[in-house]
């Protein structure tokens, strides 16, 4: 009788698991178990919200994690004062909503004095707007975990980050100090002044992301679907081109139907050429792209690289 | 462990050509972009050579170039309609047994990689058992280079069955073969004119078919505690009180008699609790949050089990120890493990034996264990940990070992 039942159950439990249990509830469930890890190991965690779609999601599966209590800590979007202004329309809506903690902080001297990418170069001006202004919010709210969105897939040097990864004092990132992730043990084990990383997204792609979007119907900014936007090119990337600010003598915008794959600062954020008016469109471009998203990332062209930045401190 | 993801690692030596067989893989199956291929050829290019080399595509870190990361897995991604893959590409440099390992604890497959010229040689023997030491039970053994051998079937008989002989000798593990030539593209993604006397599935057909996801869910449930959930009081939850958690393994209902260890106390599951509503039934590798009927004193580290056949509740057991740090292991120091989300007070008090990964021999006595060591130790804990043999269940046999620096010193599973 029992063994009757027992085997009933086996084959239930299958037949469930095959036909319900995709790929998506599979990244979701290890993204779910990581952030209450965070949670459980770490006296005063921070969601780094940057308003991009890897965040939303981010945003999405904390709720379900601590579903049905509140998001355990607030969410921190370091603003550049460059931002696309429908990011920052769509962050105070959105985190009014869902009733979160919302802490905006902007590296206030650096924007003062100017600091711009035309005028500073890209290094400069991310190592100042994004870089300083991160490391200064982590140690002002004294922060020991800050949940960030970044995935493996996005970039080469991210290819060994670990789910927990280790950054000394100075918030810089050291590959000889990263520790080994074995199992499903995550070490949150740190000495004074040292954060960590976490990175709950680590084994999605850019295709996951937008498949689960679709799937939960997740809110994004209007930026990542089509439409007719004024561009100039500029080293065969589209940049925005509303604000003149951000142009180099003798650039003559267009109009040009695009969407943006990755949400950045306007002066160094490309756009895609696109007609892609859904989330299904994006979601199916996004399955046949043959261009990384990261190429539309200025930051990440040039000498100083992605590996460059995370020594330093950067997300 | 879903049939829908599947998770494997790779292994081999440095020249014989898995980084060509990644690249390929990830560039035939549009896991790798065009700006990304255009400068691994541009790379190729600057270092004199010609057209595509699919080994830069994955060639990672310069800080691992320069200075080398300590344990250095990369992790790919690719998918086709049928799967999505994730691969913990552990080197094959001379650090191989900690990256091995853990690239190996993340696995249910390895792809084991021969170079055809060479045959089975040590390293392939080391790689299969340290793999096998780490629960995995499903080799495909990549014979690649078949162009240098002129593609010779006998050639690849031969190596084929030397590798059968010596795999049948570790036990329990389902071995497919398959030759390739990853440098001329045969029979990786695509079938091969050369290879016509070969008939059975090309290597991505092996990937995307191989059944590994039987096993958690077959075993007892196990339900590591993460967190207590006690949020504010709503209308629709007034005195919310639930346990959060990842199944470890088996599945639980609504209804079912548990017990809480350690203390051994007894309750019903009385919900599911998850944001997209109410369940009956949760499977392995759910998160999920559970109410139990009985107000009890249940925290993180706990571990909620089915009555029949729950894990075993030990202070002592034996375990097989790899030693990843730089720093050596010293015999009754004082170490902290960590095992499910149980963190405890931990001695390492003696050491039986340790393994020599190329003879497979017992070496004793032995009073240190230095870096890339494995052998089997005799472990004391403060408080108890509960827990079941790795070789029965990998999610609650797997444990870490801490040292006052706060680095993770070595990984072990249990042998009780």
């Amino acid at each position: 009788m029992v063994v009757g039942i027992e085997l009933e159950r086996v084959w239930l439990a299958f037949t469930t698991m095959t036909h319900d249990w995709t790929h998506l509830r599979e990244l979701e469930s290890e993204s779910i178990y990581i952030l209450r890890e965070t949670v459980a190991q770490f006296r005063n965690p921070v969601l780094l919200y940057s308003v991009g779609k890897d965040s939303s999601v981010l945003v999405h599966l904390a709720r379900k994690a601590f579903y049905p209590g509140p998001l355990p800590f607030p969410l921190l979007h370091v603003d550049t004062g460059y931002k696309f202004k429908e990011m920052l329309e769509f962050r105070d809506r959105f985190t009014k909503q869902i009733g979160a903690r919302l802490i905006v902080h902007r590296n206030e001297d650096s924007i003062a004095a100017g600091a711009h990418p035309l005028k500073l170069g890209v290094a400069r001006c991310c190592g100042q707007l994004k870089t300083a202004a991160l490391l200064h919010a982590l140690d002002k709210y004294q922060f020991d975990a800050a949940i960030g969105g970044a995935r493996r897939e996005e970039e080469r040097s991210r290819a060994k980050e670990r789910v927990f990864s280790l950054r000394d004092a100075f918030g810089q990132w050291d590959p000889r100090r990263q520790r080994p992730e074995l199992w499903s043990l995550y070490s949150g084990a740190i000495h004074e002044g040292e954060t960590i990383r976490v990175f709950p997204l680590s084994n999605w792609t850019e295709r996951d992301i937008w498949q689960y979007i679709v799937q939960e119907n997740i809110p994004v900014v209007p930026l990542y679907y089509a439409q007719e936007r004024l561009v100039v090119r500029r080293n065969g990337t589209l940049i925005p081109a509303d604000d003149s600010m951000h142009l180099k003598d003798g650039e003559v915008p267009e109009k040009v139907w695009v969407r943006y794959r990755t949400l950045g600062c306007v002066p160094c954020t490309g756009a895609v050429e696109s007609r892609a008016t859904t989330l299904e469109e994006i979601a199916e471009e996004t399955g046949v792209a043959k261009i990384s998203e990261r190429s539309t990332r200025i930051i990440d062209h040039g000498a100083n690289t992605m590996e460059d930045k995370k020594r330093e401190g950067y997300f | 462990m879903s049939s829908n993801v599947l998770r494997f690692t790779t292994a081999g030596n440095v020249d014989d050509g898995k980084s060509t067989l990644i690249g390929r893989l990830l560039v035939e199956t549009q896991g790798a972009f065009e700006d990304q291929i255009e400068g691994a050829k541009r790379e190729n290019e600057r270092r004199g050579g010609k057209g595509i080399d699919f080994s830069l595509l994955t060639d990672g870190l310069r800080a691992e170039r320069e200075q080398g990361i300590t344990i250095d897995v990369a992790y790919r991604y690719f998918a086709t309609p049928k799967r999505k893959f994730i691969i913990a590409d552990a080197p094959g440099h001379e650090q191989y047994t900690r990256n091995l390992v853990t690239s190996a604890s993340t696995s249910d497959l390895a792809v084991i990689l021969i170079d055809a010229r060479n045959g089975v040689v040590t390293q392939s023997r080391r790689h299969a058992f340290i793999a096998h030491l780490l629960g995995i039970r499903h080799f495909i053994v990549a014979i690649n280079k078949m162009d240098l051998v002129d593609y010779r079937r006998e050639r690849y008989e031969e190596i084929r069955n030397d590798f059968m002989n010596f795999i049948d000798r570790l036990g329990g593990a389902a071995i497919y073969c398959v030759p390739i030539s990853a440098l001329e593209g045969d029979l990786v993604t695509e079938r091969s004119a050369r290879m016509a006397w070969y008939t059975g599935p090309k290597l991505l057909e092996l990937l995307e078919s191989i059944e590994v996801d039987d096993q958690q869910h077959k075993l007892h449930f196990r339900f590591p505690v993460q967190l207590v959930s006690r949020p504010p009081a709503s209308a629709e939850f007034p005195d919310f009180r639930g346990y959060m958690g990842r199944v470890a393994s088996g599945s639980i209902r609504v209804g079912d008699h548990v017990v809480v260890l350690p203390s051994r106390a007894r309750t019903t599951i009385t919900g599911i609790v998850t944001q997209d509503g109410p369940l009956q039934e949760a499977f392995a590798r759910q998160a999920v949050t559970l109410t139990l009927a009985d107000d009890l004193d249940v925290g993180r580290g706990d571990m909620i089990s089915c009555e029949p056949q729950p894990p075993q509740v030990r202070t002592e057991f034996e375990a097989t120890l790899c030693w990843m740090s730089e720093r050596k292991l010293h015999l009754n120091h004082r170490y902290v493990l960590r095992h499910t989300t149980k963190t405890v007070r931990a001695i390492i008090n003696e050491i039986d034996y340790r393994l020599n990964v190329n003879t497979l021999e017992r070496e004793s006595p032995v009073t240190e264990f230095q870096t890339n060591d494995i052998g089997q130790v005799r472990i004391k804990t403060l408080q108890p940990v509960v827990c079941d043999p790795y070789s029965v269940n990998r999610q609650t046999g797997g444990f870490i070992i801490i040292d006052e620096n706060d680095d993770t010193v070595a990984a072990g599973t249990i042998t009780l």
